[in-house]
């Protein structure tokens, strides 16, 4: 490790920056040092796992610890593989709505209604963008029914309540023709693993001043 | 491939080669009613449904495939593309009938309970179909009944399993491991497909085969029928 390295780097997804951005200022985290890759890669999840590997040989060096916020993401294991070989974990589960709403809760959605199309406060935020043209709805609005015609409700997972992305949710649902419903999840598993990464981090940091401390 | 064009011509102009050629531009860029033209103007001129569908639109969404693949297109275009095709199919679908040729093989697909994601199954589909095999499509969330339900009634050489979810994908183990209890995994050739999958989840669930995408599927179908065939003779 270099000398002078910073204690924490976590290597996120964009859909998530403003979350952990969030949890840091609640939390105090402020050894957290964070970087974001665009969130658009999810639209080729197979490139998910190179774009974090190079992230993280950037980043050696110059950090104590790294820990990579993305869950597999459609990797199908490809981001394990790589994360193993880097000796890196990840945060749990299989999407960003599964660890929002903890795995039993997401497993229990899934289950009741499998046509579920999930949206984030990133999701609602960025629908138009990631949705409808990332889709390519806004060009060919006639593929709406090849995309969504298993589809039968849309589940917003509320990360922090705020009455106009409520709003533009239920617009969503509509404009996709699903039923709306809505959970509050808050940060879920981010919060809670994300706060272990960070006391971990920062009790090595504590061993490694004690250490220092020690007459050589 | 060029862009697409706002030029309007009569495809009656252009000879065979280029009808040909041109049927490619516009299934690439997903002209539904030019490929339905250009089908009609092939049969009138007194092509066969076969060459019509092998020359100009299977060879078309050959090329379509190719540039997914390598992230030319995305998703809608292909979708698109597809669509154009199927309108060529469903001119094409029963003069190939009436022929009388023998499908190569027969397929039973579907995607596995749970998951209700279908358009890269679908495109599977229609580019066997077009192939010449013989497709019975179950749709979405299929529980392993549908699966044993088929294999019984329609008797096929493959079996094809599709999940989009790392949450779903678990579930091909189920079916084919049933198919181990019951005795009938030999019977079936297996293959899988779906965005998170790869080779080696095909081979650590006991499929035959994973297929990246549609036109690798065509090919891996026509490659193991093969091998089975000329391993009973």
């Amino acid at each position: 490790m270099a000398e002078g390295a910073e204690p924490l780097l976590v290597i996120a997804c964009g859909a998530l920056a403003r979350e952990i951005v969030a949890l840091k200022r609640l939390n105090g985290w402020s050894d957290m040092a964070v970087e974001c890759l665009p969130p658009e890669l999810h639209n080729r999840p197979e490139r998910i796992p190179a774009a974090v590997q190079e992230a993280i040989r950037a980043a050696r060096g110059r950090y104590q610890r790294i820990f990579v916020a993305y869950a597999d993401c459609g990797t199908g294991g490809m981001l394990d593989t790589m994360l193993a070989s880097e000796g890196i974990a990840r945060l749990p589960g299989a999407h960003c709505y599964e660890f929002f709403a903890t795995s039993a809760v997401f497993a229990e959605l899934s289950q009741a209604e499998p046509g579920t199309f999930y949206l984030t406060d990133f999701l609602v935020r960025h629908f138009d963008r990631l949705v409808i043209e990332g889709l390519g709805l806004d060009r060919h609005p006639e593929l709406l029914p090849e995309y969504f015609r298993n589809y039968r409700r849309l589940v917003y997972l509320v990360q922090a309540a705020d009455a106009s992305l409520s709003a533009a949710a239920r617009a969503a649902a509509q404009r996709l023709g699903l039923a709306y419903e809505e959970r509050h999840t808050g940060y879920g598993e981010l919060a809670s693993t994300l706060g272990q990464v960070a006391t971990v981090s920062a009790a090595s940091i504590g061993q490694r001043k004690e250490h220092s401390a020690w007459p050589h | 491939m060029g862009a697409e064009s706002t030029e309007t011509f009569d495809l009656n102009t252009l000879n065979d080669q280029e009808l040909t050629e041109q049927v490619h531009d516009d299934l690439y860029n997903g002209l539904k009613e030019e490929i339905v033209s250009a089908t009609n103007i092939f049969l009138k001129r007194g092509w066969g449904p076969d060459k019509v569908l092998n020359d100009a639109l299977v060879e078309g969404m050959r090329i379509v495939g190719i540039d997914f693949r390598d992230g030319i297109l995305f998703v809608p275009e292909v979708l698109l593309a597809a669509n154009a095709m199927k309108a060529g199919m469903e001119i094409l679908r029963p003069l190939l009938a009436e022929t009388g040729a023998e499908p190569i093989g027969k397929v039973v697909i579907g995607t596995v309970k749970g998951d209700i994601h279908d358009i890269g199954k679908n495109l599977v589909s229609m580019m066997l179909e077009g192939a010449g095999f013989e497709v019975i499509n179950l749709g979405i969330n299929n529980p392993v009944e549908n699966y044993l339900a088929a294999l019984e009634e329609h008797k096929p050489d493959i079996l094809g399993m599709s999940a989009l979810l790392t949450t779903t994908m678990p579930y091909m183990k189920v079916v084919i491991d049933t198919l181990k209890q019951k005795g009938l995994r030999d019977k079936y050739i297996v293959m899988v497909g779906g965005a998170p999958l790869n080779d080696d989840f095909a081979k650590a669930i006991g499929a035959d085969a994973y297929c990246r995408d549609a036109a690798i599927a065509v090919e891996t179908a026509k490659t193991l029928i093969a091998a089975r065939r000329a391993a009973a003779h």
